[in-house]
């Protein structure tokens, strides 16, 4: 059972909503991006997406593609990301990381070399945006053999035949995109995401992360409600920008926003 | 290496999936992949449908003037003392360049599928002018993302789209060129993909785009066969066009693929020199990644992240290109070569004071290496070069670097 596996399934057990906060690995600096992993760990969190920067990212509000170019002047290369979570696993053996990104720097990189090194750092998932199931026919049986999961997207405009596709490429979770938009967007629209996500549990057993326009623990509650884990991005990253000049008051802002997004999901539990 | 192609081999291409060989495909985030396939399955059942062509080709006739000329340029083929140089005059189309072969026909596909918004992405403003051209006519919503950059260097075009209607969108992000226009008209597209039809300039972008911009384009070649064999009884020996995505140049070679006499030669944007790092030529010096939805060749660092390009030309000033040329350029098909600013800037000033014809300075650049090429073939060979734009957008560039304030 790969890590993340064993803690979604821990939490469902527990009758609990994962909470996976997203942050741009190099963002202020790449030399704090682990004691950033830590501190949302001690705020509650289960699992990190680790965004890997790129210079065109594509399906990104204006937010996250600062955060990228704040981390790229840093030259937060994705060996760089590597080490980060080599060093994030030194001292936490148990809170899965999942790397988030395009698909151009892993190409650059060489698929298998990646997969290597990713396994011998401690990442546990790959979500790469740029990368459709049609293209991953390489790709996916890859990281899974070398046990990552490849998690990809659903959408709304995702059809059912593609769901079932897609889910069959995936393992972990599969990450649910609240609304058609990029990242940052205010358009979240709480019903349809409710509607969509039941729909997706009837054609998978996987369970389903929402991420995308959740930005307080009101939303983080009204998703949690309804699917098996909450993504936060944009406003940690915010966050990040707002305090980058001073890293403590940075830590304790992210633990501000996190807890309470703690509390509200854990009062859902059944 | 030169591999002979057949029509059975391009009509197999691109496959099921987009792809030319190992490039191309469909790199997009999942939000669009339906809209992707529904696009494709729609165009390819119009693309055999009687009533779609022929209203494209009425079109093309009488609103964007074609068939556009063969014109012998008797002067420059004396001055350059070599091969007979022939001028393919698509700078004389409607709106002055190419573009609007293209934008005919995808806002013709917009209208079939009931699509009432129209975004795309510009680099020298032509694009964006021919989309806000077509949306003008049909009375579409039209907004253009053009690099901040770009803005400024193509003020003129900038103004052009708005009197015709669009609202022209500044991209402050990245680079604040083409590569980030593109970016933004993305971010766009995913934004309101129910309702939006993007319609991408060139032959790049995720499958079916490269498909049917160049099936539009490809009136280029067509006309330039049929013309070539009723003027002078044979084929030419060699085509010359532009690269920046590459739209002209696939247009103009695509209907000459199998007729193996013919050399094609792409030009692409060297910039201050390869060797300076300050250019735009991914087949001349990239490597294959991906970006912008297809697999091609790049300028990128050796981590993968999208270098910065450099070239006078705001429409070349771009890093990728379309993967259909990556496929010719690894199949041997067509050679890749580049020329400097410098040298593009000369042969601007060559064809306009030689011919009186004033191209773009992207169509300089395939001037420039045309003329070269021309030098070195013997007298009753015949080049054509793809006169891909006309040159009056670039004037104020041009007196800037003279000095000169206009």
């Amino acid at each position: 059972m790969s890590r993340i596996e064993g803690v979604l399934k821990t939490l469902k057990g527990q009758g609990r909503k994962a909470l996976i906060p997203f942050i741009t690995a190099g963002d202020p600096h790449p030399d704090e991006t682990v004691g950033l992993m830590h501190t949302m760990v001690d705020a509650g969190v289960d699992i990190i997406e680790l965004g890997v920067p790129f210079s065109d990212p594509m399906a990104d509000g204006p937010v996250i593609q600062l955060a990228c170019e704040r981390a790229l002047k840093h030259g937060t290369s994705l060996r760089r990301v590597l080490a980060i979570v080599r060093e994030f696993r030194e001292t936490n053996d148990t809170t899965p990381v999942v790397l988030m990104g395009y698909l151009n720097p892993i190409e650059a990189m060489g698929y298998e070399t990646f997969a290597d090194a990713a396994v011998e750092a401690g990442v546990d998932g790959v979500l790469t945006v740029d990368l459709p199931p049609e293209e991953a026919d390489d790709v996916a049986p890859l990281f899974s053999q070398r046990g990552l999961d490849p998690v990809f997207l659903l959408a709304p405009t995702t059809t059912d035949e593609r769901i079932r596709a897609i889910a069959d490429h995936s393992s972990g979770y599969v990450y649910y995109v609240s609304f058609n938009g990029v990242t940052g967007a205010a358009r979240i629209n709480v019903d349809e995401v409710a509607a969509k996500v039941a729909h997706i549990h009837e054609l998978t057993a996987l369970p389903v992360g929402v991420g995308f326009g959740i930005r307080d623990a009101e939303t983080a509650a009204a998703v949690g409600r309804v699917s098996d884990g909450v993504i936060v991005g944009s406003v940690l990253v915010d966050t990040i920008a707002k305090n980058q000049a001073d890293i403590e008051a940075l830590k304790r802002a992210l633990t501000d926003l996190l807890n309470p997004m703690r509390e509200a999901l854990d009062s859902l539990a059944s | 290496m030169s591999v002979k192609l057949t029509e059975e081999m391009l009509t197999a291409l691109p496959d099921n999936r987009g792809h030319f060989g190992a490039f191309g495909g469909r790199f997009v985030s999942e939000t669009l992949m339906d809209s992707l396939m529904i696009l494709e399955k729609e165009y390819l059942r119009l693309k055999k449908d009687p009533e779609f062509q022929a209203k494209f080709d009425k079109d093309l006739a009488d609103y964007v003037g074609r068939p556009s000329p063969l014109y012998f340029a008797e002067r420059l083929t004396r001055e350059t003392g070599g091969a007979q140089i022939w001028l393919k005059r698509e700078d004389l189309n409607h709106t002055g360049a190419h573009k609007v072969n293209n934008t005919i026909g995808q806002a013709l596909l917009a209208s079939f599928l009931g699509k009432k918004r129209i975004i795309a992405e510009t680099g020298a403003g032509q694009h964006g002018v021919a989309t806000a051209t077509v949306c003008a006519r049909l009375g579409l919503e039209c907004h253009v993302f053009m690099g901040a950059e770009d803005v400024q260097r193509q003020s003129l075009n900038v103004y052009r789209m708005k009197l015709l209607g669009a609202q022209v969108h500044a991209v402050e992000s990245g680079t604040r060129t083409l590569k980030d226009a593109m970016n933004d008209a993305m971010r766009d597209w995913v934004t309101y993909v129910d309702e939006t039809f993007y319609i991408i300039g060139t032959v790049a972008g995720p499958h079916p785009y490269p498909l049917l911009v160049r099936d539009f384009q490809s009136v280029i070649g067509r006309e330039t066969r049929s013309q070539s064999l009723e003027k002078t009884g044979k084929l030419p020996d060699a085509l010359v066009a532009c690269v920046g995505g590459g739209s002209n140049a696939i247009g103009m070679f695509y209907p000459f693929l199998t007729d193996e006499s013919v050399q094609l030669y792409g030009v692409e944007a060297g910039g201050l020199g390869i060797e300076t790092g300050q250019h735009a030529a991914p087949l001349c010096a990239g490597r294959p990644g991906v970006l912008h939805g297809n697999r091609t060749y790049l300028m990128e660092d050796e981590n993968g992240q999208i270098a910065g390009t450099h070239s006078v030309s705001a429409g070349l000033d771009y890093p990728g290109v379309g993967p259909e040329h990556s496929w010719l350029k690894d199949i041997g098909r067509a050679n890749y070569v580049s020329v400097t600013d410098d040298e593009a800037l000369e042969a601007f000033r060559m064809l306009t004071l030689v011919e009186g014809i004033m191209p773009a300075l992207e169509t300089a650049h395939a001037v420039a290496y045309a003329v070269k090429l021309a030098a070195t073939m013997d007298k009753d060979q015949m080049v054509v070069i793809n006169i891909s734009g006309r040159g009056d957008k670039d004037i104020h560039t041009v007196a800037q670097l003279d000095g000169i304030e206009l």
